[in-house]
């Protein structure tokens, strides 16, 4: 680890400057770093997915991910818990910092199976358990050693809550997963992914399997959660972008084109490849 | 006539030849398989009584029984199942979930494929060598088992990869994603999720063993015995007491074995014991055949993506 800034002092030095103007007294809430990415590069066998992308992102603040299809979002993401580790060929170089820890995420020094202890993960597909209602949730605080029966409906009540899922299935916890609508699917899920209390959620595309009212129902799940945990959100929606996320990234073709306040990158952004992007001339 | 109506009566028509075709073929099958059964029923049925069960081989014909061979069919599937489950679920979920892929697990891949074509009786020439001489494990139910056991093991392996393979990446991600362990995904999930498959593939290799004739004949088996393995810690004839596993190094015949002894004995009467043994043998590998279909059924409608 080289010269890390000191996380403490509210005005991180990421690699790239994220803001148009130093975040000051106009920028409604100021964020401390939750992790930063430092010249990630990464390969799939020999080719390269990711290429030397540097940027930060803020803890309880959602930054989302855009992009044409291709472009290294959701390889990015996965590489925050280690998804990547599961096939074989993959290589990572470069740094992501979890902050307070200051552990690399993607060194040869932090085990996968922690880091996907910290780090959720929810899924473009849901893809609860065949299991019932109950045991989806439990899971992942069964990985962790919660064993007591009372502790765990607690967190599992919890967890379904903070999922906005409670009041629909709180009768039929022993029920199966596959029994529920496709967006209760996928907010049993991100109940799965919250369940465990990680330090950041992955979203790779939730609502992409998903029709506009069960949409609405994860976008303001997601804007809710954000009080509680740094979120990173792969969509290829960019209305959702603008919609949930605070902080956007622009990628193209495995590098990063411009990172910014969401706001700014909507409205003015920049670098021209990314203002072609959200007209919608390519991607 | 408009030329589409045409082309939609051709296609009609050939629509219907193919399912003529498909009905009479599969009538043929289903027809073939009746008249075995039917055919076993009318010669052997007269002679299906208890007694049947409960008698030894004899030089009559009316008083010969199945009972050796059918507690010998017992425990050689007995030993088959406890030795070839373990090892092809193993070898079937490290090659699936632990290998990596590269040449050596190829050529594994394609040996396993051929060892499931190979002859049996091979099996029996390489058992009475290795497990017979080697081993001196003699003609006993153990190698018996221990045979039929490798001639079954690639179907199992086959079954438990193809079991793990329809299993979608999707919930070894959403496992993984939790922060399970290689063996806890398997353990908490794939092997449930999988068991249905699985167990129906274990099910019909051991309906497959339990017709084989050719590798036991060639490790040894007896065509004609008189007596049970000892059961464990029994009082044997020669005054000793018998261990735990005695059994085990018990020599043995099994069904096939007897109702091929049966049919080439002169005499109707024989015939119709041989009869009544394969109408046995083949309600046997019905029965294994309908648990399989039941498991199944069950665990289709208990695992749905």
């Amino acid at each position: 680890m080289v010269n890390t800034p000191p996380v403490e002092s509210l005005t991180p030095q990421p690699v790239m400057q994220p803001h148009s103007e130093p975040v000051g007294a106009d920028a409604p809430v100021v964020h401390p770093v939750k992790a930063e990415v430092r010249n990630l590069s990464f390969y799939y066998g020999s080719f390269k997915a990711v290429k030397n992308v540097s940027l930060p992102f803020y803890e309880k603040a959602v930054t989302a991910l855009i992009g044409p299809s291709g472009c290294g979002k959701t390889t990015l993401l996965r590489c925050f818990n280690r998804m990547h580790d599961l096939y074989p060929g993959n290589r990572y170089e470069g740094e992501i910092v979890l902050y307070p820890s200051r552990i690399n995420i993607v060194g040869p020094a932090a085990s996968p199976i922690e880091m996907r202890m910290r780090v959720s993960m929810v899924f473009q597909k849901p893809n609860p358990f065949p299991k019932s209602i109950f045991e989806n949730v439990a899971y992942g605080l069964r990985l962790r050693g919660v064993g007591g029966r009372s502790e765990l409906e607690a967190r599992v009540e919890q967890a379904l809550r903070g999922a906005a899922l409670w009041e629909e299935v709180k009768d039929r916890l022993r029920d199966g997963a596959y029994g529920l609508s496709g967006g209760q699917q996928q907010r049993l899920c991100i109940a799965r992914a919250l369940a465990v209390e990680p330090e950041i959620v992955l979203f790779d595309e939730p609502t992409s399997a998903l029709d506009p009212i069960a949409t609405g129902k994860i976008e303001e799940l997601i804007d809710d959660l954000r009080q509680r945990v740094t979120i990173l959100i792969v969509t290829h929606n960019m209305q959702q972008a603008s919609r949930v996320s605070d902080y956007t990234a622009f990628m193209y073709l495995g590098e990063m084109i411009e990172y910014d306040r969401t706001a700014k990158i909507f409205t003015n952004p920049s670098k021209s490849l990314t203002e072609q992007y959200i007209s919608g001339r390519f991607g | 006539m408009r030329p589409i109506d045409h082309t939609i009566r051709r296609g009609q028509l050939q629509d219907l030849i193919f399912r003529v075709l498909g009905v009479s073929l599969l009538l043929l099958c289903l027809g073939t398989l009746g008249v075995l059964i039917f055919n076993l029923a009318h010669d052997g049925l007269s002679r299906l009584d208890l007694k049947f069960f409960s008698s030894f081989a004899s030089r009559h014909a009316d008083e010969a029984g199945i009972k050796a061979a059918w507690v010998g069919t017992a425990l050689i599937m007995l030993v088959t199942a406890l030795t070839a489950i373990p090892l092809g679920l193993a070898a079937g979920i490290y090659l699936e979930e632990y290998a990596r892929k590269n040449w050596f697990t190829g050529l594994i891949e394609i040996n396993i494929a051929n060892l499931a074509g190979v002859p049996s009786i091979i099996y029996g020439l390489m058992a009475l060598g290795l497990l017979v001489y080697k081993l001196n494990f003699g003609r006993s139910i153990l190698s018996g088992g221990v045979t039929l056991a490798f001639l079954i093991l690639p179907i199992v392996i086959v079954a438990t990869r193809e079991a793990l393979r329809s299993i979608p990446q999707s919930m070894r991600e959403a496992a993984y994603a939790l922060g399970a362990t290689r063996w806890q995904v398997i353990r908490h999930h794939l092997l449930p999720y999988s068991a249905g498959g699985i167990s129906t593939g274990v099910i019909i290799a051991l309906g497959r063993a339990i017709g084989e004739t050719a590798p036991l004949i060639t490790i040894g088996a007896l065509t004609y015995i008189a007596f049970l393995p000892p059961a464990p810690f029994s009082m044997m004839d020669s005054g000793h007491r018998a261990g735990a596993f005695s059994w085990l190094m018990t020599d043995f015949t099994v069904l096939p074995i007897q109702m091929f002894n049966w049919v080439s004995m002169p005499g109707e009467d024989f015939q119709a014991n041989a009869a009544a043994a394969g109408l046995v043998l083949m309600l046997a590998t019905l029965g294994i055949n309908a648990v399989a279909i039941g498991v199944r059924y069950r665990m289709r409608r208990r695992i749905k993506w």
